[in-house]
């Protein structure tokens, strides 16, 4: 999708403009009208988002408590480097990573896997991407819920399955290590679709007569998917994954219905870390500092993403 | 003439009649193939299945060990329970109604600030339009908990907490970016040359976009409101932190809720679960062939 070509904001329009319709009517360059039309909600923004952001700024520098009161004190960067040197953050830290990477890199090997067995289907592909596509519309309150019932330890159907294979028990969300795997898998299981949409789509766009020159020329299987398969789809399934990378940074429901954490800290992430600074802590100026410092990780990523989303586009 | 817009956008691949690449492998291959593929599909599916199977079991056979797959007594009671409660209206029902208000109004908001922006970025030759637009879709990727803190303070400032309004101007202003982005992708593909002619005709600039344009956008219009809806539909974070009273709460932290005591009633959940889901999935039917611009939200499209 190419821009399309600029129209000329000249007033050749105007002049022509005037027979008949037009009368009456306020007469507004283009200029004006494109102020006119994108400033509302350009205002919006600036005010739910980009002024919130200026005054969390703001606060990261003082030690305000939203529950206290009285007036803040500037502190300089005091909250950053409580942050940055905290133990406890850094163990939230690789939590995020674990998470973040363990989630992606699953829904990206079983997404693409999915959607390169239906793309070699010729029959029933329709149907069968609307039943794949279905965990992805579910709200993630709806998906947490049910996903805390089906791992409950005690009357929960997963167990109750490995019950009847004759395999033990597992407490999936009460347990350190399986909390954060839960965690992983149940996030994958959500997501999965969406890196299988993009995928597909990638997959289906690949021409066909490549593959046809290819089978001419005697090429293994292997070699037609890593030489064009692959080269084709990867720009395409790199901004999903970069999507995916950032949602799952700042993927904060699921681990609250979950686990809210738990056991101990074991699936606390940086955004629920942050949560619980700030809405049970009450620090909220360490809370703000954090936050910004969480907002810088998600404009690298940002910037990534655009980047490629450009590239791809010009293409 | 609005068909052809809306076609020529459909690359969704459930429409896609690319042909898959030959079989070369032989039979063997496509059956192992098949079956990966449905055991594939039972895992994805089996959740959906099971939380459906749930909401319509007795609470005897919804907390059997082992689990019941068949045979179970089949029930209405918690759907019923959903709605009501002791004669009245339950709390899980008017959340449910909070929500379509609120969803509602501010895809609406977002709709009409969404749309003329949209075309204005498309059609205009602007100062650092890319810029522009990149930084709209950007305030899109904030993390919603680090937001509500300085949201949360701005309200309890204007006594904005706990209010419907301003859990509509806060997801106004999250799908604003969105339907800017998607909006742009649909006025794109418009050729700007009807305006141009239509301006020929002594339109002005604005009438044409009002008369020839507009009418063109109105399925895109229409995909686009869809998506906004299911993304306000589906908000948790904001819902649970700026409103707390049963009469404003919309039903994501009302389901949630459901949770919080010592024992949970599981098969109310379902049943709530399944009720709130039950839109948002005939909704996403309804725009398949843009789903992929719908959940990139606008910034990919094949």
């Amino acid at each position: 999708m190419s821009d399309p070509v600029p129209l000329k904001t000249d007033d050749s329009g105007q002049v022509a403009s005037a027979t008949p319709p037009a009368r009456g009517r306020s007469r507004l360059s283009d200029r004006g009208l494109a102020v006119v039309f994108t400033s509302p909600a350009l205002l919006l923004l600036l005010g739910m988002s980009v002024f919130p952001l200026l005054w969390t700024l703001y606060l990261s520098f003082t030690d305000y408590s939203a529950t206290r009161g009285g007036p803040a004190e500037f502190i300089g960067f005091g909250n950053y480097t409580a942050i940055l040197t905290s133990p406890q953050v850094h163990q939230r830290t690789l939590t995020t990573l674990i998470f973040v990477v363990g989630a992606v890199a699953l829904q990206t090997v079983l997404g693409f896997t999915i959607a390169y067995l239906i793309s070699r289907r010729t029959r029933g592909r329709g149907l069968l991407t609307t039943l794949f596509l279905v965990p992805m519309m579910l709200s993630p309150v709806v998906v947490g819920l049910f996903w805390r019932f089906m791992l409950d330890a005690q009357f929960g159907v997963i167990n109750s399955m490995l019950g009847s294979l004759g395999l033990g028990q597992v407490e999936w969300l009460t347990r350190q290590r399986t909390a954060l795997l839960s965690l992983i898998v149940v996030d994958t299981w959500q997501w999965t679709p969406f890196i299988m949409l993009i995928a597909l789509a990638g997959l289906t766009a690949v021409p066909k007569y490549l593959y046809e020159a290819a089978s001419i020329d005697r090429a293994s299987e292997w070699f037609r998917f890593r030489t064009i398969t692959l080269p084709l789809v990867w720009p395409l399934l790199l901004i999903a994954v970069l999507f995916r990378a950032i949602e799952a940074f700042r993927q904060f429901d699921l681990v609250y219905i979950l686990t809210s954490g738990g056991p101990g800290v074991s699936t606390e992430t940086l955004s629920f870390h942050v949560y619980k600074v700030a809405f049970l802590g009450f620090n909220t100026g360490t809370a703000s500092a954090y936050g910004i410092l969480m907002v810088l990780v998600v404009i690298v990523l940002t910037q990534f993403y655009l980047r490629y989303l450009n590239k791809l586009k010009e293409d | 003439m609005a068909i052809s817009v809306d076609e020529a956008v459909s690359t969704g691949p459930v429409r896609d009649h690319t042909p898959p690449t030959r079989r070369l492998g032989g039979r063997g291959r496509s059956v192992l193939e098949v079956a990966l593929l449905t055991v594939l599909a039972v895992v994805m599916l089996f959740p959906v299945l099971w939380m459906i199977e749930t909401s319509i079991k007795e609470n005897r056979d919804v907390y059997a060990v082992p689990a019941k797959f068949f045979g179970f007594t089949v029930t209405m009671d918690h759907f019923k329970d959903v709605f009501v409660s002791g004669g009245g209206r339950s709390g899980l029902s008017v959340s449910f109604l909070n929500s379509v208000v609120v969803a509602g109004v501010s895809t609406a908001l977002a709709t009409v600030l969404g749309v003329p922006a949209a075309w204005a970025y498309s059609r205009f030759a602007m100062k650092a339009k890319k810029d522009q637009l990149f930084f709209i879709l950007s305030t899109r990727f904030m993390p919603p908990v680090v937001v509500v803190i300085p949201i949360f303070l701005m309200y309890r400032q204007v006594g904005l907490i706990d209010t419907q309004l301003g859990l509509i101007l806060i997801y106004t202003a999250f799908n604003v970016p969105f339907t800017i982005w998607m909006m742009k992708g649909f006025v794109d593909e418009v050729p700007a040359e009807y305006e141009d002619a239509a301006m020929l005709d002594g339109y002005t600039r604005l009438q044409a976009f009002r008369r020839f344009t507009l009418p063109l956008l109105v399925p895109g219009i229409a995909a686009t409101a869809v998506f906004a809806l299911i993304f306000s539909w589906n908000e948790f974070v904001f819902a649970i932190f700026l409103t707390s009273s049963d009469d404003v709460r919309t039903a994501p932290p009302a389901i949630a809720g459901l949770i919080g005591g010592t024992t949970v009633d599981w098969g109310l959940v379902a049943a709530a679960s399944v009720v709130f889901a039950l839109p948002v999935l005939v909704f996403a039917y309804l725009v398949r062939k843009h789903l992929i611009a719908g959940v990139t939200l606008g910034a990919v499209r094949r």
